[in-house]
Parts: C-alpha cells; structure tokens; sequence
C-alpha cells in the first residue's frame, strides 16, 4: 500500500468534514421533502408480500395515483417487511393527522378503489369519516391487535414504514448518527463500555455478550495491519426470517453497528456474509455499501476523522453449518464450510488468520439504538440477564404469523395467545418449538416460561436465533423430532464422526420408531447416541443436532411409547 | 512452561504443546484414530475426548493453558468414546481377514481395545459395487468403504505434497474422500508418491499389491529370477520384525531373498553409484560447457518426474536425463548381466524392492524403460510388501545370517547408501563431480547443511577449485516450488541461475519416509532411518561412487565411459509435458 | 471451451483475480452464466486464480447451492423449512416427483424440469412455497400442483 502524505491526509479529512455535513443535509432533505406530502402508501415489497404479488400492488397503487393527480400530494413507497406475512400482501396508509391504517391480503385491482374511497376523500381532511365499501372494509387488519400492540419494536422500528433503498430517510430516522457521536463525543473505550453496560448478548443462538466479545478484539493486536468484523447473515435455521428482513428492510443500520464496533475495537474492515437464497437481503446490502461509499461514510479517514473502514459483501452457498463461525470463516476463504477445533479463538486468529469477531445480523442492528438512546435505555427492557427486545419468526400453526419483535422475558402464552392470537387451526395448543435444529419444545404445560437465554436453556431448548414454531394437537412430536433431525443430518459437514455417523444412524432408529417398529433397545440406542453427539462432536451443530429428539422424548414420552412394537414388553428389555 | 493437571497428576510441558502430548508426561495414552504424529490435527474422530476444565474438548487439537484441570477418562467419556468407534464401525466392513492393514491398523487397534458389543448398529457401508476400489494408477489402491474420513491423506496430499490429487467431497454421510474432480486416481494429478498410504489409518489407501505375481515368477522354471533392493529399504524393513528404525538389515535381507528363490540378489546401491558417474559426468558437462541448461535438476525420484512432466514442465530442459538406480540397474541386469551368464533377457525376471510406491509407475514411464521390447524392471515391490512375502515364507528373519550380495551387480560406495536420504543423491554427486572436476579425490565428503531432514528446502554454495557451485535441495513437494521460482524469475530476467544443481526428493526426509515403507512414520523414524544410512557409509571402505571397483568393470567391459554411446541408449531417458487432468467435459 | 464461454469466464476472473475470499463468489458467478459449472471453465477459472480442481470440487460438491452437472431448462424449488414442513410441504414434494416420474435432485428425461428441495425461502409466510424459475406459488397444495406444472408446459408447447 503506498503511504499518504500528511498534505494528502488533510485533504481527505476536509472532504470527509465536507461529507459529513452532507450527510446531515441529506436527512433534512429527506424531511423538508416529505413534509410536501399529505399522505404516504406503503405498499410491502419484502420477501413474503414480494412473492404474493406486492410487486403489482405497487405497481397498481403508482397508475392509481397518477390517474387520480395525486403523485405530489402522496407519496408511494415499496417497503421492508411489515411483519403479518401471512396475511401479505400488506398495504400501510398514513395520512398526517390520523392513525395509520393496514390493508391485508392486498390485490393490485383494489389499489385504485383505496385510492378513490380512502386516500383522496381524507387528504387535508383528517377528520372526516372513512366510508370503504363493504369488500374493502373486510381487508382492514386492526392496528389495535395485540400482534402490534404487545411487541416493542426497537430492530424493526422503521420497518415497514420507510423506504428500504432512501439513504436521506435513514439519516432523516436518526441514522448515522450513533456513528457519529462515536466518533466525535465518544473514545473507543467508552464505547466498549456503553455496549458492555448495556447487557447486549448475541442474538445469533449462543447469547454471548457483545461487549466481551468486543473486548477480546479490542486486546487483539493488528495483523499485518487489519482485524476483522464479520456479520452473520447466513440465517439457516428452516423457519426463521427475522435477518433476512432485517437486512431487506436496508441494511444502513447493520452496517453503522459495525461499523461502530470497529471503532471501539480498532478493526479495519468488515465482511457480510449473506445466505444466497436471499437475493433481497444481498440487493439491499450491496445497496448499502455502495451508498455508503458514495456518501463517504466507507473508506478512508472518514468524516474527516483518523478513522477508516471497509466493507464487503459475500454470498453464502447454501449450506446450514457456514452460520458456524468457524465454518462461516473457512467459507469466506473459499474453502468447503468445515468447522475447526477453537481455540484459536477467532479473535486471536480468525478470517485468514487475523483477529476476527463474529456477530449476528440482529446484534448489530441492535447497537446504534444503544449508542442514541443509552445503555440504560436498553437494559431497562427485558429480564436480569437478558436485555433488550428479540426478534421472532412466529410461524406453524399460529393464526397471526410473522415477524415480531418483543421484549426479552415475554412469556410463551403472551406470544401464542397474545401476539399469535392463538392456533389457527382453533385446535388445543400443544408446544412451541425454539432454537430450530438446535433447539427443543416448550409444551403447553411450561406456558408460563418467559422467554429468556437461561430459562430456555434449562428446560432443554434454547433462544437459537429466533425461529418459534407453534404445534396444535394434530402435530406429532416424534414427526417434528425427525423433521428437525433429518435437516441436520442432511446439512452435517461431515468431517467428525459422532455428528456424521451418529445423526444418521439415529435418524435411521428414529425412523424405525415412528414407523411403529421400534423397540425400547432402540430408544435407549437413541440416547446413547445422542450423548455421544453432544460430547464428541466438533461444533455446535453436532453438539445440539440431538436437542429435538432428546427434548421431545423428554416432554412427550407417551408419544414414544405409543409408537413401540407391541410384543416388546414380553422380550422384557 | 505450562503447568497443568492431568487426573490428578501435575505436569509442565512447553507452551503450545496439545494436551493430548501433555498427557503422555502423567503416563496417559489417550486413544486417537484421525490425529498423526507427523500431521495437524484433523479434529475429525472425537475419539480422543477429555474434559477440561469441565467442558468436553478434543485433546488432540487443544493446546494446554496454564492451570488446567484435565480428565482423560471418567464413565462419561468411556461410554462416548466407545459409542464414537461403534459409530464409524458401523459403516466400515468387516473385512480384516483379507485387508493389507490386517494387524497393522490403526482402527482395528482401537476396536480390539474397547471391548464392543455385538452388532450395536446396523451396518450401513455401500456395497463394493456402489463404491468400487480405485486401483487405476498400480500403484496406490483406494478402498472407499473402509475410509473413516480422518483427512490425513487429503492433508498429507494437499499441504505437504502440494499435488491436491486428494479431497474430501460432499457432505453429511456422504462425506467421501475421493480423487480431485471425482476422477479416477490416475487421471487426477497424483503422482503416486504414497504419502497418503503411508499416513492413512485403516486399509483405504494402500500400496497395490503385487507379491502374488512375484511368487508366481519365482515357481515358474523358465525364468532366471533376479532382484534389487533399494538404499532406503534396509534401515526400515527392520522395524516390521523387532529391529529399531535405522537398524541396518542389509545382510539378513539379502539372506531372505536368496531363500526365496531369487537366482541373483544385486543392490540398486550399485545402481546408485552408477547413476552418479551420468549424472555427474552430465553436470560437469553442463557446468563447464552449456551453463545455459543449468541448473540442473535431479530426477531419480519418479513421483517428482511425475509432478515436473505435468506441473513444471517448463523445467523439462534442465532434467537430468540420467536414468533413476532402480531403472539403470535393470537396463543393465537385462543387456550385460543377461549377457554374462547367457540367459535371453526374454527369460529373465527383475524384481526390484523400492521404498517406494511411485517406482512401480516409473517401470513404464517412458519407451526408454523397456529395451528390445522386453521391460527392463517386471516388478517393483515396496518394503511393505516385501516384509509381507518373508512373513509368507516363514523364515526366522531376526536368525538369519548376513549374506552379502551377488556379483557384479551388488558392490556399492558410501555414495550409493545415502541415496535413500534427502541431500544424500546431491552430497554422493558433489564427491564424483569434485573428481571429475579437479581429477584429485574430494576431502571433505559430508554436508550436513543439506542433508539436515529439518528443513524442507535447504542451499549451500560449495567452491571447487575455485569454482562456485550453488546448490539446493528440496523434499516434499511442497518445499520445491520456492526454489523453481527463483530459478524462473533469474531466466525471465536474463540473470545467472541463482543455482546451478538441485536436488528434488517427492517425500519428506526422501525415500527413507518413502510412501512403500513400513507404517508410523514421524520425523524421529525418518532421523533413525537416516542415521543407520550414514552409519553405512561411513563404515563403506569405498565411498564415492567413482571409486566403486564393478562400476569401473562395468564401464571397461561394456559401457565405454560415462555419456558413451552405449550409456546414452541404455541408462538415459527422456520428458514430455502431460496434463495435470485427464477428462473429456460432455 | 470456446472463445465465447472463455470471454464470459474471463471477465468472472478480471473482476475476482486478487480479491480475497473470491472463489465462492466467482462460482456463483459462473453458474450464474452456464447455469451450472462446467468443468472446463471451472478448470480454467481455477488456473486462473490459483485455486486446484481438489479445492474447487470439495466446494461444488459441498455447497447446495452449486451444481456440476447441467440441471433441467426449469429449476422448481420446493421449500422444506420448518414451516412450510408444517404446513404439508411432504405432500406436495410427493405429488410434484409423482406428475414429473422423478425424485427431487434430478432432472425429467426431457430436461425440462429439475426439482430440488431448499429449506425456507423467506417467505414462510406463503408456507408452503414452490418456486418455479423465479415465479413463486405460495399456499401450496398437492392438488394444485398438476395445474401448476401444465401451466409450464403450455410455454413449451407440451
Ligand atoms: C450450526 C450452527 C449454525 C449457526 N447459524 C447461525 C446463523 O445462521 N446466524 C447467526 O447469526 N449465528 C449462527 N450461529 C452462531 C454463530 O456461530 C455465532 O455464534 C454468532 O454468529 C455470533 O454472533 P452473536 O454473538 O451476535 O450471536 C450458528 C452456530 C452453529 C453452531
Ligand atoms: S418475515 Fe418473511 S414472511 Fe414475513 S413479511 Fe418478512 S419476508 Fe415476509
Ligand atoms: S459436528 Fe457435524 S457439522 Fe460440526 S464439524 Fe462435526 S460433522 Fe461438521
Ligand atoms: S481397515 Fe482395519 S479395521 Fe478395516 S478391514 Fe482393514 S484391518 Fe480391518
Ligand atoms: S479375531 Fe475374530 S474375526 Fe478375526 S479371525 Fe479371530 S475369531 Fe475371526
Ligand atoms: S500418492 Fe501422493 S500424490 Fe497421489 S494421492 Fe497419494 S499423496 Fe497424493
Ligand atoms: S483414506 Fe485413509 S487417510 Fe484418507 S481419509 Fe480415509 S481413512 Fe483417512
Ligand atoms: S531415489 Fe529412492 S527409490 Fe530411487 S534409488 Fe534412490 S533411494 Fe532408491
Ligand atoms: S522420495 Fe523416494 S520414496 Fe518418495 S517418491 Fe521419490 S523415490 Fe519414491
Ligand atoms: S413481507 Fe409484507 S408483511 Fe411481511
Ligand atoms: S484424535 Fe483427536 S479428534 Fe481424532
Ligand atoms: S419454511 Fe418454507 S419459506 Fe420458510
């Protein structure tokens, strides 16, 4: 790398003052602009609604407007994930002065009748009554529902309601400026010590705490010049969104939190590794990066301050265990996604040997807010030991599925009952299921459990990422058992025995079982197995592949003995 | 120093040192499959759990830290361990009885140990027709249902051979080692040196094994029946019947062969000495009048041959084109030994005994290998599979008595010895070239500064007579690159050679950690084997191949002089570019 | 490999060449062009950025998302999250091998359609999910899939 002058240098950081400014500037643009308009359409463009036809809704609400000469007067805007995917596609209005409304279950040919019946007789009247005909009335999802009303939105605060690709509405929405304040209120130690206070803990499964985390890379010494911070957006668990509309949503505030981390830590670029069967979550992060180097917000001596960073985008290939960190780092290497022994710990020797630190796409959306609002701010929300919100995939036989963010400590029944209006099948509630292939079931009986890292854990499941599947009556513990089992089986990376040979020959017994062919010998082999998994095998994969068989067998062992070969009692094992 | 508990026992061990080292120093043996001495751990068998501090870790691949509380054995882990070698048991064959590894395997050993029950999973191994056994290069055959995925050999092949003929494809249960690009083996890059047998842990990767065909000349009475061995076989066949490593057994093998029915037994010594009057001669040549095709490379290690025909072969002008010993002498056994005892060479069987698995490709490498039609060598065994024919023999190995070798073929130098050693093939050359060069003998014979096994590529610049002769020696593959490159860039820039001979052995430490020898190499046995072959020069009356009395005899009676006529057709060869992979895309 | 598919990987390689961790990215980008990886420009690609065929096909064979072997003209992914297993991905999954007469992982015997099975697609909300060359059918159900499958078909005149 060729050496700056000091000449050079000064010239940078003026541009980067000159930058900053503009950045400001961009934000109160965004306002300025937006008070121009009497009304906005948010119609959901997300994954979910994109797929059922959001993309022609929009398009439906743009002709609708125009036919009506209203482009000036309301604004339209294709946003992130609205959260009730289920009923997707979604449509949001906001008209100055009243509450907003949500249309659900949109089609393109009702836009122009909102348009006609609900946007333009409101406009500038925001008193007036809402008269809608009787077929668009039965499309109203209520705001009052405990779905909106029990969850705190902190990550998914401005999901939904903005403009996923508009920089100038980001910053408008407070953004970038936790960045800001760090870098010129705040040295990297106070920072260090605002994320530590704030009880921050990973939301990646494993619940590390962040600022510890942070520490260690903070200690790490340079590397040949760098260190590294990664950001996990592979999200593999089969039933869990929460990253990939996160990201979709505009990826600016994952990558202001990382950014922030490198200050604090001293790292000196930064690397999103997304899955690749998520090509809107990997739009909107190229999106931001190149945004943000426009912007000068990336690069060299940015904001006209010593501090430089860059960062990268890589595609995950389809493969669970690369959420692994270690396995995530062989992938960015280019190699097949298989974990190693640690120690080394990534922050002594990660991504191609240089101290790395490894954090979940939900952690690092989650830092901005701390550094704004206060550590205090944060830890004021959630439980002794877990602060702050979490962030759901709330799917299976729920009636309100989709993405929710509560607190940390909600219980089980707040979510099912509250937030998930109960099963949608109408049928007796059963269990939930957490921490995806790695997790295990909360039965009806453990309603009450706040949903915490310890509490989880005791009972044998744990938070995972997010994923919780609602299970009714109908649905068989042993079948659920060996859907999550066979998912791990297939994603093993295969390099350490116990994980490769023991998932699949358990998965073998398993099978026997739920067939009505199994013995007693072969529950007592599943167990045997299943400690030999959890103590021999290399990675987390392993170690908790077991966890559904084992947590399953534990709270529903009728379910087991049920599905026994019937003249097994008499060989008396 | 680290100090640590090891149940209950306090040890201090250098930092940095694996716990499962550590455990040694309180006396423990902590069972292993996938973890090689010699190897980085893999990480891949779980077998050699302990607890730390209270958590399950590996101890194979889990550096000590001060204060740490070790348990290597508790029921807990007694009970994981067995199910773990139950669980990779489950899909392995039975198959011991007829397994080359038989007796000597490593999974064998831990199954042997741990007391297991009957039957305790279903056997799921795909059957020989779902993966069938790769044998398509003769040498090295690969046996995918008795692989336990431990990744030394993709290790071995990837990172100290730097072939990457092996890789670990797929995954889950169908995690399978295989050839790169899921070829067959002979059209991936191998070049057949072994390592990957010597390093693997079970019977997937094993020598081809040929004795049956030796056997079967040895019955037949039309055919005189002669045979070789190789410098680097007589300090390591030893270890298979009690001796040490380096324990030298070159009478005793001698004595056995000659029991075995072999009419003549000739030392590829002899050869060696032999290959050093060409090679030598080649090099004084080059030195004094064609320093443009310097430097010049060694090439009696066919693996190497194999990797320069296919990766290097921009280097194919600086070969030497001096046949390998083991080639050399079965040109000569089949035209002037034939000749002396009147046999037709038609009738004659050469067999020769090679630390090595790439000799047996190197017999049909080139038309050069055969003469008259008839191939020069018929087979070449490894030590493996030598010491497999005398326990088949049954002959009390230890009593047997030291037999010397036959005439003329037998005599060696000290310089023919060290041969089967990295740097020994540049040190036995620099002794004949500092003759050939100056026609006064050589007083100081040795250079321990290139024939130290620690380091991978090593330089020494020697003056004789005044002349600067800059030399350099690199083994294992990987070590070569480094080398070649300097001598690339000075061409490309017009500039002297930064070297002017270089010696290439494919495997580290050279033919005594050669791929065919006995199994458990590390770098304590590679140092023992090369230790007894330089107790062997230094008590050789004769050291220096030019002194050697029946290779003079050979060159009076039949070949002239060195680079004659008659030694360009008989002991020379020649190289031709390949690719490194051989597939049509459909 | 012809000059026109070696112009295509040269540019993979002139964007990549020098860049860390580029070999994922560069394979993405060469399936991205054949719509498999070819072995000859993998090989190519290989050479070009110092990576050996061993290296390469550990990754291909490795990563779901790659294929070496050239799939059918449509690629139906049939999501099995947690979700959409739920909500009777199997029988969906079952209906589709049966109107196709192939199981997933492969392609029919005219090349046309190629099934393969992924695990959540993000929008777990439509559980279950089957996309069809980018086209997404949300709320699947085993009987809609005769309908689905002719409407394909039809575009190829079959
Ligand atoms: C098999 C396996 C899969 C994982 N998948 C993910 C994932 O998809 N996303 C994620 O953020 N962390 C995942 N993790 C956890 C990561 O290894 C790592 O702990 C996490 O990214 C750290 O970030 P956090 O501290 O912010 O949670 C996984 C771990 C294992 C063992
Ligand atoms: S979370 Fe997924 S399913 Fe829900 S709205 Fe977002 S993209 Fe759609
Ligand atoms: S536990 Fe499973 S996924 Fe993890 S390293 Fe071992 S085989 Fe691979
Ligand atoms: S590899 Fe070992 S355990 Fe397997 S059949 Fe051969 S000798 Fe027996
Ligand atoms: S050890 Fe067992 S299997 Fe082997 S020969 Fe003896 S009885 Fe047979
Ligand atoms: S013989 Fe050598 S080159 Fe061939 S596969 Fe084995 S280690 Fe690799
Ligand atoms: S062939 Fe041998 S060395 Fe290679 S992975 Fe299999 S068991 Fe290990
Ligand atoms: S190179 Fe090795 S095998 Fe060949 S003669 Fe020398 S010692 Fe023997
Ligand atoms: S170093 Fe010796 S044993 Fe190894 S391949 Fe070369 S000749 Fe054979
Ligand atoms: S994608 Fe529209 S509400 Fe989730
Ligand atoms: S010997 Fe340690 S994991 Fe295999
Ligand atoms: S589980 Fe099918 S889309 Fe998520």
């Amino acid at each position: 790398m060729v050496e700056m002058t000091p000449e050079q240098i000064e010239k940078l950081k003026a541009v980067g003052r000159m930058q900053k400014d503009k950045l400001l500037q961009m934000g109160k643009d965004f306002v300025t602009n937006n008070e121009k308009y009497e009304a906005t359409i948010f119609t959901c463009n997300a994954t979910s609604c994109h797929s059922g036809g959001g993309q022609s809704v929009y398009e439906a609400f743009k002709a609708a407007l125009e036919t009506a000469g209203l482009t000036d007067k309301v604004r339209l805007v294709a946003t992130g994930c609205m959260g009730l995917c289920a009923a997707g596609p979604m449509t949001r209005i906001e008209i100055k002065g009243r509450k907003p409304f949500l249309y659900k279950e949109m089609t393109a040919d009702v836009a122009h009748l909102i348009v006609e019946q609900h946007v333009k007789p409101l406009l500038g009247k925001p008193e007036a009554e809402l008269k809608l005909a009787p077929h668009l009335q039965e499309k109203e999802l209520s705001m009052d529902l405990p779905f909106f009303t029990k969850q705190r939105r902190v990550v998914l605060k401005h999901l939904g309601s903005s403009d996923p690709e508009d920089l100038g509405e980001y910053v408008a929405n407070g953004g970038y400026q936790a960045l800001m304040k760090c870098l010129f209120e705040m040295t990297p130690q106070q920072v260090l010590d605002e994320i530590t206070k704030s009880g921050l803990r990973g939301r990646g499964g494993g619940g590390f705490p962040t600022g510890k985390k942070w520490a260690l890379l903070a200690n790490a010494p340079l590397v040949d010049g760098e260190k590294f911070i990664i950001c996990n957006g592979d999200e593999g668990d089969p039933g869990a969104y929460m990253d990939s509309c996160i990201l979709g949503g505009g990826a600016h505030a994952v990558l202001e939190g990382m950014m922030i981390a490198a200050y604090a830590t001293g790292a000196t670029s930064g690397w999103f590794y997304v899955r690749a069967e998520y090509p809107l979550a990997l739009e909107r992060v190229e999106l931001a990066i190149k945004q943000a180097k426009r912007a000068g917000i990336l690069g060299k001596n940015i904001f006209g301050t010593d501090f430089s960073f860059m960062a990268e985008l890589r595609y995950g290939a389809g493969a669970f265990v690369c959420g692994e960190e270690t396995a995530l780092m062989m992938s960015l290497e280019g190699n097949k996604g298989t974990p190693r022994p640690r120690p080394p710990y990534p922050t002594e020797k990660g991504l191609f040997q240089k101290p790395t630190i490894i954090n979940n796409v939900e952690t690092w959306a989650n830092v901005p807010q701390i550094i704004l609002n206060g550590a205090d701010w944060f830890s004021s929300v959630g439980t002794e030991t877990s602060k702050g919100t979490k962030v759901f995939a709330l799917t299976g036989k729920v009636k309100h599925s989709g993405l929710v963010e509560v607190p940390m400590g909600t219980t089980v029944r707040e979510m099912v009952e509250e937030v998930g209006g109960g099963t949608s099948t109408g049928k007796p509630f059963k269990a939930v299921q957490t921490g995806g292939p790695s997790g295990g079931v909360i039965p009806a009986k453990e309603l009450n459990l706040p949903l915490c890292y310890e509490e989880l854990k005791k009972i044998g499941s744990m938070m995972g990422s997010g994923g919780m599947i609602v299970m009714d009556e109908d649905d068989s513990m042993v079948e659920i058992a060996k859907f999550y089992l066979g998912f791990t089986v297939d994603e093993s990376c295969g390099k350490c025995a116990p994980c490769r040979l023991g998932g699949y020959q358990m998965l073998q017994l398993l099978t026997k079982v739920a067939k009505g062919e199994g013995t007693r010998k072969d529950l007592e082999k599943i167990k045997e197995i299943g400690s030999a998994m959890q103590k021999g095998s290399l990675c987390g994969l392993g170690q908790t592949s077991p966890n559904p068989v084992l947590s399953t067998m534990k709270y529903f062992p009728e379910e087991y003995e049920a599905l026994l070969k019937k003249d097994d009692e008499e060989k008396g094992c | 120093m680290i100090t640590l508990t090891i149940d209950g026992i306090e040890v201090k061990v250098p930092e940095g040192t694996s716990v499962l080292d550590a455990c040694r120093e309180a006396q423990v043996i902590v069972p292993t499959l996938c973890k090689h001495p010699d190897l980085e751990a893999t990480a891949a068998c779980g077998i050699c759990i302990v607890k730390i501090n209270g958590r399950m870790l590996r101890s194979c691949c889990t550096p000590v830290a001060e204060g740490m509380q070790v348990i290597t054995r508790d029921p807990d882990i007694m009970k994981a361990r067995k199910t773990i070698v139950e669980l990779i048991l489950s899909r392995h064959p039975n198959d011991c009885l007829s397994c080359l590894k038989n007796g000597n395997c490593e999974l064998q050993d831990l199954a042997r140990e741990f007391s297991l029950d009957k039957d305790t999973f279903n056997n799921i191994t795909p059957s020989e027709k779902e993966m069938p056994i790769d044998d398509s290069t003769g040498c090295i055959q690969i046996d995918p249902r008795k692989c336990v995925q431990c990744g030394r050999c993709v290790q071995v092949c990837q990172n100290v051979q730097n072939v990457y003929a092996l890789s670990s494809l797929k995954r889950g249960i169908n995690t399978r080692m295989a050839p790169a690009g899921d070829l067959p083996l002979d059209d991936s890059p191998c070049i057949k040196c072994g390592q990957c047998s010597a390093h693997c842990p079970t019977g997937a990767i094993t020598e081809v094994d040929e004795t049956g065909k030796v056997w079967d000349y040895l019955q037949d009475t039309t055919k005189t029946c002669v045979v070789q061995i190789a410098p680097a076989v007589r300090v390591a066949l030893g270890e298979a019947f009690g001796y040490k490593s380096g324990d030298l057994v070159t009478g005793k093998i001698y004595a056995a062969l000659r029991r075995m029915g072999f009419k003549a037994v000739f030392d590829t010594n002899f050869a060696a000495d032999l290959t050093i009057m060409e090679e030598g001669s080649e090099f004084v040549r080059r030195f004094t009048k064609e320093p443009e095709r310097l430097p010049l490379i060694t090439s009696c290690c066919p693996a190497w041959v194999d990797y320069l025909e296919k990766v290097d072969h921009d280097m194919i002008d600086h070969f030497s084109t001096a046949k390998s010993p083991q080639a050399m002498l079965g040109a000569v056994a089949k035209t002037y030994y034939a000749e002396k005892i009147g046999v037709d060479p038609k009738d004659m069987i050469v067999v020769s005994i090679m630390p090595c698995t790439a000799k047996k490709w190197e017999i049909k490498r080139s038309k050069e290998m055969f003469h008259d039609g008839i191939q020069n060598i018929d087979v070449s065994l490894t030590t493996r599979e030598l010491v497999r024919m005398i326990k088949q023999m049954g002959v009390d190995f230890n009593a047997l008595p030291d037999e010397e070798a036959d005439s003329p073929l037998g005599a060696y130098s000290g310089a023919g010895t060290i041969f089967g050693f990295s740097g020994g093939v540049m040190e036995a050359a620099l002794r004949t070239a500092h003759y050939l060069i100056t026609g006064k003998e050589a007083e100081n014979l040795e250079f321990d500064q290139i024939t130290n096994l620690n380091e991978g590529a090593k330089e020494m610049t020697l003056n004789i007579a005044g002349n600067e002769i800059h030399i350099a020696v690199a083994h294992g593959i990987k070590n070569v690159s480094s080398v070649l490159e300097k001598v690339r860039r000075a061409k490309a820039n017009g500039e002297k050679t930064p070297y002017d001979f270089i010696e290439v052995m494919a495997c580290p430490g050279g033919c005594v950690g050669g791929g065919g020898q006995p199994l458990g190499v590390t770098d304590a046995v590679r140092k023992a084997r090369q230790a007894g072959l330089k107790n062997d020069d230094r008590k050789s009356k004769v050291r220096c191949s030019h002194q050697n009395p029946d290779i003079q005899k050979l060159y009076k009676e039949f070949l002239g002089e060195p680079l004659s006529e008659k030694a360009e057709e008989l002991l020379h060869t020649h190289y031709t570019a390949r690719p490194l992979y051989n597939k049509e895309d459909k | 490999m012809n000059e026109e598919n070696k112009e295509k990987v040269d540019a993979i390689i002139r964007k990549w060449n020098g860049k860390r961790g580029a070999l994922i990215m560069a394979l993405h980008e060469l399936q991205g062009a054949f719509g498999y990886v070819p072995w000859d420009e993998a090989l190519y690609l290989g050479q070009s950025l110092g990576v050996p065929m061993a290296k390469i096909y550990e990754c291909l064979t490795f990563y779901n998302y790659f294929k070496v072997k050239a799939p059918g003209k449509y690629v139906i992914s049939i999501c099995d999250g947690t979700a959409c297993h739920i909500k009777g991905s199997t029988g969906v999954l079952e209906e589709l091998e049966k109107e196709l007469g192939v199981p997933a992982g492969t392609t029919t015997d005219d090349g046309l359609f190629y099934i393969q099975v992924v695990r959540c697609l993000g929008c777990c909300g439509l559980a279950p999910v089957m996309v069809i060359n980018g086209v997404t059918y949300g709320k699947m159900t085993p009987d809609k899939v005769k309908s689905v499958i002719n409407e394909w078909r039809a575009k190829e005149g079959k």
